[in-house]
């Protein structure tokens, strides 16, 4: 036989497919994960109710709306591109809603569906320019943060729109069982994305084209309409962390997430994903997001000063980054 | 001159050098003969100081010498022609010639024009006209191997190697670099010369190494081998290298493929040819002769081209490659590093890329075992040498990269693939394996236009040439018209009837 070298037998490749010490060691997840187990270890240290049941669903309760808007920052990250608009778009989406139920007299079911449509538009308009203008994500993504927040500023007239019917509160601030509904909320979206990236044919375009665009729009994929759905899926992961929002603020807050998009970059890039696209893992994200709250829940429970703690956070994050530039 | 002695290089477990040695001598041009992942380039990576040895030493001039790296290297006179380029995309070939090492005038700043001077004259030397200010991105493959090679010989070294300089260049071209090589040589240039054409090596080298599965199997001179035990010395068991019989095409064979008129920029050459089912159609001709340029305008991915053409008698136009792909026309591109792979994913995602129409599940999913099964057998069809379908495509050699190119398209029911170079820098053996394959599609009704620089390839795969010249196609010739003589005179002249 020719290439009697050719080492890819069944058993060979049982073995590299399956998990083996070397393979787990080397998962983009380790790192991240470790962070978040040391980082918890310390505040356990440092605050005895850290771990604390009801703490722990306070964090994650604090730590699902960013979650979210990282969920869809991951699917644009991956592709090598940025969203800067997802706090604009946010608090838009959440303006929009409450603005159809409270001034428009319509009922909440379509103040809803009428946030997720400012979402779902901003990303289309976002990924048209990407993808067909060819414009750089970076430019297209801040001007649309502008044009969403001004929007907002000039629907609301700079006010906060409250009086939604109470029910809304259950996105919010509502349970099931003991764990908070934005919580459930935030685990459903992430498995989903989980599927969509690993399992489905869509997701391993998105990789490639953060791998090597060229490559793979020669290769047939199609990098354009990708993208068009990846902006889109940030743009409704925008929405759907203002359905939690304006559910806990019972009202819609057109100042409301300003600087959220750099904590949504931060969550993603924590959690192991490559900046420049092509490697990253969806649960990465979310141990990058939750290991940001407890850094905000624990600097608090500690009593630092609110200024110094973004100073510590900031460093925080350079050590990870500096950590995980070597491993992979 | 340069003695390398029992050197061993191993990447975790895998043991890649198993004690090699090499011996160059001031003046010669050595050839370094292997299988694809025989170790050569490592070898050489090695020599450059790019990568370490797990043991083993270095003499140059009987001095023993580890580099740390390639700088240090190259400040003792060692150059290197790297397989897979090492050039920057967004920089001009002038840019990329001296980087880190650019000239300066009296004030410290860049002499841009000492090293324009500079490349022209190494450029000039080479006999090729490449455009210096372009960035590099925008060069074909071919121009980018002579800015490589140019860079290369920017540095005055004594010791010179070149990993696979002519897998992209027609033998034009490759008379030309041996013209400088043979310069070079009596200069007292010791030069390392690594290739897949053996005829090659009979032609420009004076001694031989040969290297097997990462074990050194002997030196000598070239003048004490023939063909056959040269491919012995390198595979352990004799192959006849031959092309598998052409099929017979009728005449009246339908038409798959017309191309009624493509354009490759306002006001240059226009050129129209058909391709029949089942047909290997051959495009030869000169670097930058606009073979590759007119590949990418069919399936619309060449901008500024205008393309008229009728797939299976009705007219169709590409905006994307998705959409050829849609319509059951592939491509497997020129340039395998930025056309072709995403070489920090596995073997696996590369292959999958676009085979997932015949691993879903549900429709939306994807089978991830029937995925796993499909791509093993792909590798094994090609031959791919790895550890398994998860190495990451940056851990193989470069002609393993490349079996991984072809292996994505072998299993499609496409009507028509357009093959780029696609045995550049593939062994022999894998080579007689690849043709095969190309004609076991063509059996199952699958059409093929083959881009290939590599003569002895057209004349023994093509049913038809098409000749490229200046942009357009020149000729088509077939049957028994199909011969270098005539291949090459359309190429260059054109004037074959009045030569003749
Ligand atoms: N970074 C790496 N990690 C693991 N294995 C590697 C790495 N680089 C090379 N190898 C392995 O080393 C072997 C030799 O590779 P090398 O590139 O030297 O082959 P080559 O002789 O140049 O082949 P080709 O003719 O295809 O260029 C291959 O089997 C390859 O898979
Ligand atoms: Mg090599």
């Amino acid at each position: 036989m020719p290439h009697d070298t050719t080492l890819n037998s069944p058993e060979k490749a049982r073995k590299s497919g399956g998990l083996n010490i070397a393979q787990v060691l080397h998962s983009p997840l380790v790192l991240p994960l470790a962070g978040l187990i040391v980082v918890s270890i310390l505040m356990g240290l440092a605050s005895e109710n850290f771990f604390s049941v009801s703490n722990i669903m306070n964090v994650l309760r604090q730590v699902s709306i960013n979650g979210i808007l990282a969920v869809g920052m991951t699917f644009v990250i991956l592709t090598g591109g940025i969203d800067l608009s997802v706090g604009a778009v946010m608090a838009l989406s959440g303006t929009i809603c409450a603005g159809l139920v409270v001034n428009m007299g319509l009922p909440g079911a379509v103040g809803l569906a009428g946030g997720m449509l400012v979402g779902v538009v901003f990303g289309l308009f976002n990924g048209a320019l990407v993808a067909w203008g060819r414009m750089p994500a970076i430019i297209v993504t801040l001007a649309t943060m502008g044009v969403a927040r001004g929007l907002g500023l000039i629907y609301s007239g700079g006010y906060p729109i409250s009086g939604l019917p109470p029910w809304m509160s259950w996105f919010g601030i509502g349970r099931i069982g003991i764990v908070p509904v934005p919580v459930i909320l935030m685990f459903v979206i992430y498995v989903i994305a989980w599927v969509l990236l690993q399992r489905t044919p869509f997701g391993r375009h998105v990789y490639s084209i953060g791998g090597n665009e060229t490559a793979a729009r020669l290769s047939g994929v199609k990098t354009q309409w990708i993208k068009l759905a990846i902006y889109t899926i940030s743009g409704l992961t925008s929405a759907l962390a203002a359905v939690i929002l304006t559910g806990r603020l019972m009202s819609g807050q057109p100042n409301a997430g300003v600087g959220f998009e750099l904590d949504a970059i931060a969550a993603v890039v924590l959690g192991g994903t490559a900046i420049a696209g092509g490697r990253g893992l969806i649960f990465g994200t979310l141990i990058g997001a939750v290991l940001l709250g407890i850094l905000n829940n624990g600097l608090n429970l500690m009593g630092i000063n609110p200024y110094l703690q973004d100073v510590i956070k900031g460093f925080i994050i350079l050590l990870a980054i500096y950590i995980g530039r070597e491993w992979r | 001159m340069l003695e390398m002695k029992n050197i061993k290089k191993s990447f975790g477990k895998v043991e890649v050098l198993r004690g090699v040695d090499l011996e160059v001598r001031a003046g010669e041009v050595h050839a370094l003969l292997g299988e694809n992942g025989a170790g050569k380039s490592t070898l050489m990576k090695v020599l450059c100081g790019i990568i370490s040895a797990s043991a083993g030493t270095i003499r140059i001039d009987g001095e023993e010498c580890a580099f740390a790296n390639y700088d240090a290297a190259i400040a003792a006179g060692v150059g290197i022609v790297f397989q897979e380029f090492s050039l920057i995309p967004y920089l001009s070939a002038v840019e990329n010639m001296f980087l880190a090492r650019e000239l300066r005038n009296r004030f410290g700043l860049l002499d841009r024009r000492a090293m324009r001077k500079r490349a022209q004259e190494i450029l000039q030397q080479l006999d090729v006209d490449v455009p210096l200010n372009a960035p590099v991105s925008r060069l074909s493959v071919a121009e980018q191997q002579f800015v490589e090679i140019a860079k290369a010989l920017s540095l005055d070294a004594r010791i010179l190697v070149l990993d696979e300089p002519t897998a992209t260049l027609t033998p034009t071209e490759v008379e030309r670099l041996f013209k400088v090589i043979r310069e070079l040589r009596r200069k007292g240039v010791a030069i390392v010369f690594i290739s897949h054409h053996l005829e090659e090596i009979f032609q420009i080298c004076d001694r031989i190494t040969v290297l097997r599965d990462g074990d050194y199997i002997g030196t000598c001179d070239v003048a004490d081998v023939n063909n056959d035990t040269l491919v012995e010395m390198m595979v352990g068991r004799r192959i006849e290298q031959s092309f598998p019989p052409k099929l017979e095409i009728l005449a009246e064979t339908d038409i798959v493929l017309d191309v009624e008129a493509v354009q490759l920029k306002r006001g240059g050459p226009v050129s129209s040819f058909a391709l029949r089912r089942g047909e290997i159609i051959g495009f030869a001709g000169l670097v930058g002769s606009g073979r590759s340029e007119t590949a990418m305008a069919l399936l619309g991915a060449f901008p500024g081209a205008t393309c008229r053409m009728k797939l299976e008698g009705k007219d169709v136009k590409f905006t994307e490659p998705a959409d050829a792909l849609a319509a059951g026309i592939g491509l497997l591109p020129e340039s395998r590093k930025e056309q072709g792979l995403i070489t920090s994913f596995s073997i696996l995602r590369n292959i999958s890329i676009n085979n997932y129409g015949k691993y879903r599940k549900n429709h939306w999913f994807i089978d991830l075992k029937k995925e796993l099964a499909c791509t093993q057998k792909a590798m094994r069809q090609v031959s791919v040498k790895a550890t398994g379908p998860n190495d990451r495509l940056d851990t193989l050699s470069g002609g393993n990269q490349q079996k991984v190119v072809v292996a994505r398209w072998i299993n499609h029911d496409m009507k028509i693939l357009i093959f780029d170079e696609p045995t550049r820098g593939i062994d022999v053996g894998a080579k007689a394996e690849i043709y095969q394959l190309m004609r076991e599609l063509t059996k199952q009704g699958c059409s093929i236009i083959m881009i290939s620089s590599e003569l002895p390839e057209v004349l023994g795969m093509s049913d038809r040439v098409c000749v490229f010249r200046g942009g357009g196609i020149v000729a088509t010739v077939e049957g028994e018209d199909i011969t270098s003589e005539k291949i090459m005179t359309h190429a260059t002249t054109g004037r074959q009837d009045h030569a003749a």
